[in-house]
C-alpha cells in the first residue's frame, strides 16, 4: 500500500515539478507576497501631510505648530489661510487633516483660561483618521501637561504593550501570513489534482489501477501539503532572517501544527476538487472560498468587530484557529496546553472535510 | 465580408458562449456578491465591546466612577478581576485585549495634587499592534471623561488646559465601512475583469479553440475588441451592482455624479479586461493564468491601492510602486466620489492613470498575441 501511494505521489510531484510555469507560480507567489504584506502592509500613520492654519501670533501658538511639524507623525504641507482654504486642501487630498490655532489661543494659554484648537480631519480613510486623532491628542495632552503650573495631571495612565513593545506591524502581519498563505497553496495545489485528472479523463484510468480510493486520496493530499508546508517554512524564514521577527515559542510544535492544519487545507482542497468538474470551475470554488477564509479568519481585522453571526460561521475557518496558533508562538510562547486548544478545531474541520472528500471519490468509483 | 459582418458573427459567438457556459455569469455577478458581502460586513475597523480586565485592589466609591465611565463607552467590554494573577493569565490567553490596574495608593494619591500624577497601568497584549492602539486611545479617553466630570465636582483638574476639538469630514461617524467599502468594490472589480478575460480566454487557448479563432477571416482586432466589447457589458452590469449594494446594503452615501462614475469603471474595466487578455495570452494555461491573475491583481489591488493600508505611511520605493497599480486610482476616485462628490482635483489626474493603464493594458495584448502567432 505504501509503495502504491508513494508512486502516485511521485506522479503528482513530477506533474507539478516538469512545468516551467507551474513551478514558477508555487515558488514565486510567497516570495513577493512576503516582500509585498511586510512592507505595506502598516495600519500605523507617519508623515501625514498636516495643513497648518495659525491665526494666533503668540509664542505659545507658536510652540504648539511646532510640536506638531516637528512629530514624526505630522508633516507640515501646506498653510491655509480661511476655511475655504482649509476646505480645499482636504477635499483635494493635498492634506489629511488641518489644524487651527484660532487668534485668542496664547492669550487663553496665558490668563489660564480653557485654551482650544481644532483638528479637522479627512476621514474619507476612518483608520488613518483615527491613527491621526489619536497622536493629535497626545501631542495636544503633552503640551498642556508641559505649560500646566507644577507640570502635573492628576492621573497618568503607563502603558505597557506586551508581546510587541514597539507595536510593530511586520510582528503581526507575518506570523499570520505563515498561515494565510500555506493555506491557499495547499487548497489551491489539492483543488486542481482530480479536477484536472477528470477533466482530461485521465479519473478513469486512475480507478482502473490497483488503488484504492483511500490511497488515491492520500496520494492526491500529500503534494498539496508538501507545497503548503514549503511555502509556510519560505516566510518563516523570511521573517525570521530578514524582518527579524522574534521567535519564542517551540518550533518543533509549529510545524506539528503546521501538518495538522495542512491536512485540513488539504481536505478542503479536495472537496472543491471532487465537486468541480473541471479546473477552472476548481479554481473558482477555490477563490471563492479563499477571499472569505482570509477575511473571516481575523487576518486583517478582529474577529471580534465582526457581526455575532458572521464571527460564528468563522469558527469553521481552519485559518482562525491557526493565527492564534502561530501569532501566539511566534510573540508570546503560547503555553502548549493553549496551543492545544486551538487545535482541536483543526482536527475536526480537517476529519470532516476529509470524509466528504473520501465519499465523493467513492461515488465516482462505484 | 465587411468588418461589421464579421464583428456581428463574433459578438453572437460571444454572446452565445457566455449564455452556454455559466462560468461567466458566476465571475461576473456571484463573485461580485460574495465578495462585497464577506468583506464588507468582515473587514471592520470599528472596534466595539473589546473585553478589558479591570483590577481594583482598593475598591471606593470614587473609583468606581471611573469603572462607570469604561462601561459606559461602547467600544469597551470592562471585566473585574480579582488579582493581576487572573487578568494576566486571560491577556495571555487572549480571552482580554488587556488589563488595567488601579493599585491602592491610587485614590489617596489621586486626592492631593502633591502626590499626582496617580498612576493607572495598562498592560495591552499588543500581538495586534494596530488593536492596541485603539484600545489605549480608547481607554485614556474614558478615563479622560471621567477626570472632566470629577473635575467639575472638585476641581481636580489645573486651571488653564487645552482643548483639541476634532471634526471629521465626509464620514463624522468614521464608519469603517464607508471607508473601506469603495475599497472593496475595486477589489472585486479588479478580480472580476481580470478573470473572465483571464480564466475562459486561457481554456480557448488550451483548447485550441483559439487558434482556430485566429484562421478565420477576422483580424486579430476584431477578435479582441468584440471579446473585450461582450465582457465588458458584463463587468459594467457586476460594477452596477456593486455600487447599488454599497448603498443599499451597506448604507453608504453616494455624492458624486454618476457620468464620473461611468467613466472611472468604464475605463477601468477595459484596463482589467485587457490584463486578462495580456496573462491568458502569455500563459495559455488555466492553472498558470489563474495563479497569475491572482498574484498580479488581487494581491496589489488589496494591499497597494490604499484601501486597508495607506499609501503615504509605506517606503518611499513602494509607494512609486504603487502608481503602476491602477486600482489606487479607482479607489482614490471612489472613495471620493462616494463620500465627498465630484472633486475633480481628485478625479480628474486618477482618471487620466486609469486612461494610461487601460490604453497599455489593451496595447500589449495586440503586441502579444501578434508576436505569439509567429
Amino acid at each position: 500500500m505504501l509503495r502504491r501511494i508513494l508512486a502516485l505521489l511521485a506522479k503528482e510531484l513530477a506533474g507539478l515539478w516538469k512545468d516551467r510555469k507551474t513551478r514558477f507560480v508555487i515558488l514565486i507567489p510567497p516570495l513577493v507576497q512576503v516582500v509585498l504584506f511586510a512592507y505595506a502592509a502598516t495600519y500605523d500613520v507617519k508623515d501625514v501631510a498636516l495643513g497648518i492654519w495659525n491665526e494666533d501670533a503668540g509664542a505659545q501658538g507658536a510652540e504648539l505648530v511646532r510640536r506638531f511639524a516637528g512629530s514624526p507623525a505630522f508633516q507640515a504641507a501646506a498653510a491655509p489661510q480661511s476655511p475655504a482654504q482649509a476646505a480645499t486642501a482636504i477635499d483635494a487630498k493635498q492634506v489629511a487633516a488641518v489644524l487651527h490655532v484660532g487668534q485668542n489661543f496664547s492669550a487663553d494659554v496665558l490668563a489660564g483660561r480653557h485654551a482650544q484648537v481644532q483638528l479637522l480631519i479627512d476621514a474619507r480613510r476612518s483608520n488613518t483618521a483615527l491613527m491621526v486623532q489619536g497622536y493629535a491628542t497626545a501631542i495636544v495632552a503633552a503640551y498642556a501637561a508641559d505649560i500646566s503650573p507644577n507640570h502635573l495631571v492628576p492621573v497618568a495612565v503607563l502603558t505597557r504593550d506586551w508581546f510587541n513593545p514597539n507595536l510593530e506591524s511586520q510582528w503581526f502581519i507575518l506570523p499570520g501570513l505563515v498561515s494565510v498563505l500555506s493555506m491557499m497553496m495547499a487548497m489551491l495545489v489539492s483543488a486542481l489534482s482530480l479536477a484536472r485528472e477528470r477533466e482530461l479523463g485521465t479519473f478513469e484510468q486512475l480507478l482502473v489501477t490497483p488503488l484504492r480510493p483511500v490511497e488515491i486520496l492520500v496520494g492526491k493530499a500529500l503534494p498539496g501539503m508538501i507545497v503548503g508546508w514549503i511555502d509556510a517554512n519560505i516566510v518563516i524564514a523570511a521573517a525570521l532572517l530578514w524582518f527579524r521577527v522574534p521567535f519564542l515559542g517551540d518550533m518543533a510544535l509549529l510545524q506539528g501544527m503546521l501538518t495538522v492544519y495542512m491536512l485540513a487545507g488539504v481536505a478542503i482542497g479536495l472537496v472543491i476538487s471532487s465537486i468541480a468538474r473541471t479546473q477552472q470551475q476548481a479554481m473558482l470554488g477555490v477563490f471563492v472560498i479563499a477571499s472569505p477564509m482570509v477575511v473571516l479568519s481575523g487576518y486583517a481585522a478582529p474577529v471580534e468587530n465582526m457581526p455575532a453571526i458572521v464571527a460564528f460561521i468563522g469558527q469553521a475557518d481552519p485559518i482562525r484557529w491557526m493565527l492564534i496558533i502561530t501569532r501566539g508562538l511566534f510573540l508570546q510562547d503560547l503555553p502548549t496546553s493553549l496551543v492545544l486548544a486551538n487545535a482541536w478545531p483543526l482536527v475536526v474541520i480537517g476529519s470532516v472535510a476529509f470524509g466528504v472528500a473520501w465519499l465523493a471519490v467513492r461515488r465516482a468509483v462505484s | 465580408m465587411s468588418v461589421a459582418m464579421r464583428m456581428h458573427g463574433l459578438i453572437l459567438k460571444e454572446i452565445k458562449q457566455i449564455t452556454r457556459d455559466p462560468s461567466a455569469i458566476l465571475i461576473a455577478f456571484l463573485m461580485p456578491v460574495v465578495l462585497l458581502i464577506v468583506n464588507g460586513f468582515g473587514i471592520n475597523f470599528d472596534a466595539n465591546h473589546m473585553r478589558v480586565a479591570v483590577v481594583i485592589a482598593a475598591p471606593e466609591e470614587r473609583v468606581r466612577g471611573m469603572i462607570q465611565a469604561l462601561k459606559a463607552s461602547p467600544y469597551l467590554d470592562p471585566v473585574a478581576m480579582a488579582d493581576t494573577h487572573t487578568a494576566e493569565a486571560a491577556v495571555i490567553s487572549g480571552d482580554v485585549r488587556g488589563m488595567l490596574v488601579v493599585r491602592d495608593d491610587f485614590t489617596e494619591r489621586l486626592a492631593r495634587s502633591g502626590r499626582w500624577p496617580a498612576p493607572a497601568e495598562l498592560a495591552v497584549n499588543a500581538t495586534d499592534p494596530n488593536t492596541a492602539r485603539i484600545l489605549e486611545g480608547y481607554v485614556s479617553g474614558a478615563l479622560g471623561t471621567w477626570l472632566a466630570g470629577e473635575a467639575g465636582e472638585r476641581r481636580l483638574t489645573p486651571a488653564g488646559g487645552i482643548d483639541l476639538q476634532h471634526r471629521y469630514w465626509f464620514n463624522p461617524e468614521l464608519r469603517s465601512a464607508d471607508a473601506i467599502v469603495p475599497g472593496i468594490i475595486a477589489m472585486v472589480m479588479t478580480m472580476t475583469g481580470t478573470l473572465l478575460t483571464a480564466l475562459i480566454v486561457a481554456r480557448e487557448w488550451e483548447r485550441g479553440t483559439m487558434e482556430s479563432m485566429l484562421a478565420s477571416p477576422a483580424g486579430m482586432a476584431e477578435l479582441t475588441f468584440a471579446k473585450l466589447g461582450c465582457y465588458f457589458v458584463l463587468g459594467m452590469g457586476s460594477m452596477a451592482m456593486s455600487v447599488l449594494m454599497a448603498i443599499g446594503l451597506f448604507g453608504l452615501p453616494f455624492r458624486g455624479s454618476i457620468a464620473a462614475l461611468m467613466a472611472a469603471s468604464a475605463l477601468f474595466l477595459v484596463f482589467a479586461l485587457g490584463l486578462g487578455l495580456f496573462i491568458s495570452t502569455l500563459a495559455r494555461n488555466q492553472f498558470v493564468a489563474a495563479q497569475v491573475a491572482f498574484i498580479a491583481t488581487m494581491l496589489p489591488a488589496m494591499m497597494l491601492s490604499g484601501m486597508l493600508f495607506d499609501i503615504a505611511s509605506m517606503p518611499r520605493w513602494l509607494q512609486i510602486v504603487t502608481y503602476a497599480v491602477p486600482a489606487r486610482y479607482l479607489v482614490s476616485i471612489l472613495q471620493t466620489l462616494f463620500l465627498a462628490g465630484d472633486v475633480w482635483a481628485v478625479v480628474l489626474p486618477n482618471l487620466l492613470g486609469l486612461a494610461a493603464a487601460a490604453t497599455l493594458a489593451v496595447g500589449a495584448t495586440l503586441l502579444v498575441t501578434r508576436r505569439r502567432l509567429d
